[in-house]
């Protein structure tokens, strides 16, 4: 048996290499700003990312949500347009303008077709928004409020409080527990002056990474990064995030709520973006909880026992450690019996690591998988600004199946019990009559 | 048009592939099979598309066309419960299954060598399914946590499930797909096998394959895999007529929540003949309108001038077996009544209907209609759905490009017409959510849906 799948993997290996993944030229602008770029011609599009070192962990606990805010209010009026022209004048030519937001990362992007008329209009437009944004006071008060109405609304859902609680378990006085759009009692009290700091001193040349994937020439791409980046300040003061410390002990904390079920939420911190067990650590999630219905915890708690519609675990990894979280949602009756099952399963799982066969299977699936992970301009675009961002090798791609095949079990079991230990987890639970008086 | 052309134009000259192909065939048992081909990686998408949904269920076991989803990966004579998933994973594939109202799909993503392991899977569950007691005790649980996760502890989830419930009186798609928990309670496993006798059959599906393939391989496969199921004859299906609606409705929905939420559900038509219908892409055209940017008419007058809404949208869905809603929603700014809302909303169609829709805003909606069919591409998946989803409403992939034309043909008359045709108060429910505090005390304000004279 084992010999017949190992025949199977080889064979897999050998489809996949086949084919040239996304060949990434990278450069330095003369503004400063870092560029990857992926020349395709095959759609008559052109997908932009800018991202910015500028996402909530560079809030404090008194402003929290000054990152989200500023981020927010960049296309909502520049230098020469008002928000109203920067939403027209982009639907007119079919742009798209979109962004990401994140602990680390602000990310402005922008899809358009590469036709020159489209496609000038809608750069010219992104060019304003990256680099003249005006903060006009009537929209940062109109802003304002739709976001302490989102987060009051959000406050009343069970999912939102169990995220909040697992953040400020898992990552305590460190800005990663900062809620990514602020609070109620912080949001309405930021200030435009404030608002022009934290974007005069996050917005900058040097720190911005330009992703451009599409329809465009190298020379072409070239004067685009150039032009959303030349009027950024070059560079600024120095920010940089503090490490996660690990847990000192466990903890558990319930919280009522009206839902049928409870949220359950169990992790601790995970692992960073540089981390030398990156990739023991997500092959191994794959075998534990993240291998859709194949893994140890859908199989223990959905498959046998019908415990549960959603359960998951992930790494998620950011420039300091990012969380390590396994969570389901169950009737409140069974949440107990779910929670103990999840426990034994992690217990299990970082004490005796993944079988040779399970290891297996999990290669099979990351390496034979690894072209739908850049299948699309929308994906390959993602990646471009991930590498950049956090300054992975230019060959991470053509280097993710290898570095996947070579992990072992024993590289899994020391890399899960180096980084989570099962008597220093932090554990939540909302509704379901978690935290009630029996 | 011309717009599109030229893009494909630029896109030859830049020597990419020529536009990528469709290619259909029926095989003797009646399964269609449509095969898109599209190069630009070596990744293909099988999707398969039964003509049943929750549109084809009967009072009572409402749901049932959703767990008979969830019940064909529970394993045939060949391949035992949860080898499916695993074969599908070892070979680098991504799969699941969705439900709606008008047909039920199964999908894998797959590196392009493995498809012919994708469809000989996929047609072995087509007509072996071994579905028993004992696996359905436990999956009738997961879906029952799922109705909890989705619907039962989601205001606004449940909110539409009432509201649907409120806008047909005898159409099915006044029931959820997920089903009421009550039939979910109720079920048994023989109802799933019934369902399974009943639809799945080669004669009531659409094989969807998109990616880096030949068509004339496909077809090949396809012969060999799903060709070797017989057909069966359907049972006829029921078409509803719902009576007309002779008078507005309102519903009040009291959940655990901060905001209240504003629901406003018009009657309207769906696409029948995309050449010769022109109904529905005036109402597309007009949801775009509304709402088809950050500066259309309903965020830049209720959300940036007014501030009566902290958010507003508009949407309309043109395809699908029965009937459609146009639908307008938004949330008030605090210190604003849903009340308020709604007066501000039914302003601005009587504002569209009396002064009209200027040529920039529709040349606008029109830019982004072209756009998107370009932007769309970049998808297989999306292209498969697309196909899959036309398919299985009784229209054709082959209606793509009328749907492009009929939506670029539209004028701005068009618009005001069905405006004033059915965005009126005898087509209308309106479905408002009364927040409730979280200890389950008495709300403090007064009910916020309110009856008001309009």
């Amino acid at each position: 048996m084992r010999t017949k799948l190992l025949v199977m993997f080889a064979g897999l290996v050998v489809a996949t290499s086949a084919w040239a993944g996304p060949q990434i030229q990278s450069w330095q602008a003369p503004s400063g700003a870092r560029v990857l770029f992926v020349e395709n011609h095959d759609l008559p599009m052109l997908d932009v990312a800018v991202s910015f070192a500028a996402g909530s962990a560079y809030d404090t606990a008194e402003k929290s949500g000054l990152a989200a805010l500023t981020h927010g209010l960049l296309d909502h009026g520049s230098v020469d347009l008002s928000e109203d022209e920067v939403a027209k004048q982009l639907a007119d030519v079919g742009a798209q303008l979109g962004g990401g937001f994140d602990p680390d990362r602000a990310a402005i992007t922008l899809r358009t077709l590469s036709h020159a008329r489209e496609r000038g209009l809608a750069l010219s437009i992104l060019a304003q928004v990256v680099q003249q944004p005006v903060f006009p006071q009537a929209v940062i008060e109109r802003e304002q409020a739709r976001i302490v109405a989102g987060l009051k609304e959000a406050e009343t859902h069970p999912e939102h409080l169990a995220d909040k609680a697992f953040r400020a378990a898992v990552f305590g006085t460190h800005p990663y527990a900062l809620s990514g759009s602020g609070e109620v009692a912080t949001v309405g009290k930021l200030s435009r002056a404030e608002i022009e700091a934290f974007y005069s001193a996050h917005y900058l040349a040097s720190g911005a990474v330009v992703a451009l994937m599409g329809d465009v020439t190298r020379a072409e791409a070239e004067a685009i990064a150039q032009q959303l980046t030349e009027r950024l300040p070059r560079s600024g003061a120095n920010f940089s995030l503090p490490r996660v410390p690990a847990l000192a002990a466990a903890s558990e904390r319930r919280i009522p709520h009206p839902a049928k079920q409870s949220h359950v939420l169990i992790g601790a911190p995970g692992m960073s973006r540089s981390d030398p067990d990156y990739f023991a650590l997500y092959v191994g999630n794959y075998v534990l909880g993240g291998g859709g219905f194949v893994s140890r915890l859908m199989e223990e708690v959905r498959e046998k026992r019908g415990l549960a519609y959603d359960v998951h675990s992930y790494f998620m990894p950011m420039q300091q450690a990012g969380a390590f979280q396994i969570g389901l949602q169950t009737k409140g009756e069974q949440a107990e019996q779910a929670l103990q099952l999840v426990r034994k399963v992690l217990a299990d799982f970082i004490a005796q690591g993944p079988t040779e066969r399970e290891l297996l299977a999990a290669k099979q699936n990351i390496v034979g998988g690894f072209p739908l992970r850049v299948d699309s301009n929308r994906k390959i675009l993602d990646y471009l600004s991930v590498i950049g961002f956090y300054h992975l090798p230019l060959d991470y791609l053509d280097a993710f199946p290898s570095k996947v095949e070579r992990v072992t079990t024993a590289q899994v079991r020391a890399a899960f019990a180096r980084h989570l230990d099962p008597a220093r987890m932090a554990t939540v639970l909302v509704g379901g009559g978690a935290g009630e008086p029996k | 048009m011309n717009l599109r052309l030229l893009m494909a134009c630029v896109a030859f000259m830049a020597g990419a592939p020529v536009a990528a192909e469709v290619f259909e065939q029926t095989l003797p048992n009646g399964l269609k099979v449509v095969v898109k081909e599209d190069h630009r990686a070596p990744v293909v998408v099988q999707q398969i598309w039964y003509r049943a949904g929750s549109l084809d269920e009967k009072t009572g076991t409402t749901g049932v066309a959703h767990v008979l989803e969830h019940m064909m990966f529970k394993g045939t004579k060949a391949v035992p419960v949860g080898e499916f998933s695993r074969r599908i994973a070892a070979a680098g594939g991504r799969e699941n299954a969705f439900t709606s109202n008008d047909y039920t799909a199964y999908f894998q993503q797959l590196h392009t060598s493995k498809l012919p392991l994708a469809m000989k899977l996929e047609s072995d569950r087509m007509h072996n399914l071994k579905l028993t007691d004992a696996e359905f005790a436990k999956e009738i649980q997961v879906v029952m946590e799922e109705r909890r996760m989705r619907t039962d502890d989601q205001p606004r989830a449940l909110l539409e499930e009432k509201l649907n419930a409120a806008i047909y009186l005898e159409h099915p798609y006044q029931h959820p797909v997920i089903g009421w928990m009550s039939d979910l309670e109720a079920m048994q496993g023989a109802d799933a096998r019934d369902w399974y006798q009943r639809w799945y059959v080669p004669n009531n599906a659409t094989l969807v394959i998109a990616g880096d393939v030949k068509a004339s391989e496909v077809f090949a496969l396809a012969k060999q895999t799903y060709g070797k199921i017989p057909a069966r004859a359907l049972a006829p299906r029921r078409t509803y007529s719902e009576p007309a609606q002779v008078g507005i409705k309102r519903l009040v929905v009291k959940a655990p929540a901060e905001l209240p939420y504003l629901v406003m559900a018009y009657h309207a038509p769906t696409l029948r003949d995309a050449a010769r219908d022109w109904q529905p892409y005036a109402l597309e055209v007009l949801a775009g309108v509304l709402d088809g940017n950050e500066s259309a008419r309903l965020n830049k007058s209720l959300v940036r001038e007014q501030a009566v809404a902290s958010s507003v949208g508009a949407g309309y869905d043109s395809i699908a077996r029965g009937p459609s809603t146009f639908v307008l929603e938004g949330t008030p700014t605090e210190g604003k009544t849903v009340a308020e809302l709604e007066a501000a909303l039914r302003a601005q169609i009587d504002k569209l209907i009396a002064e009209g829709v200027s040529a920039e805003e529709l040349q606008r909606v029109k830019a982004q209609v072209l756009a998107n069919e370009v932007y769309q591409r970049d998808s297989v998946f999306y292209q498969a759905m697309q196909i899959g989803q036309l398919e299985s409403v009784g229209l054709s992939h082959r209606d793509i490009p009328v749907l492009l034309k009929g939506l670029q043909e539209v004028t701005a008359e068009q618009v005001v017409a069905v405006a004033r045709e059915f965005l009126k108060d005898d087509n209308l429910t309106v479905a408002t959510l009364d927040p409730q505090p979280l200890s389950g005390k008495p709300a403090h304000a007064a009910p916020a849906g309110g009856f008001h004279a309009h």
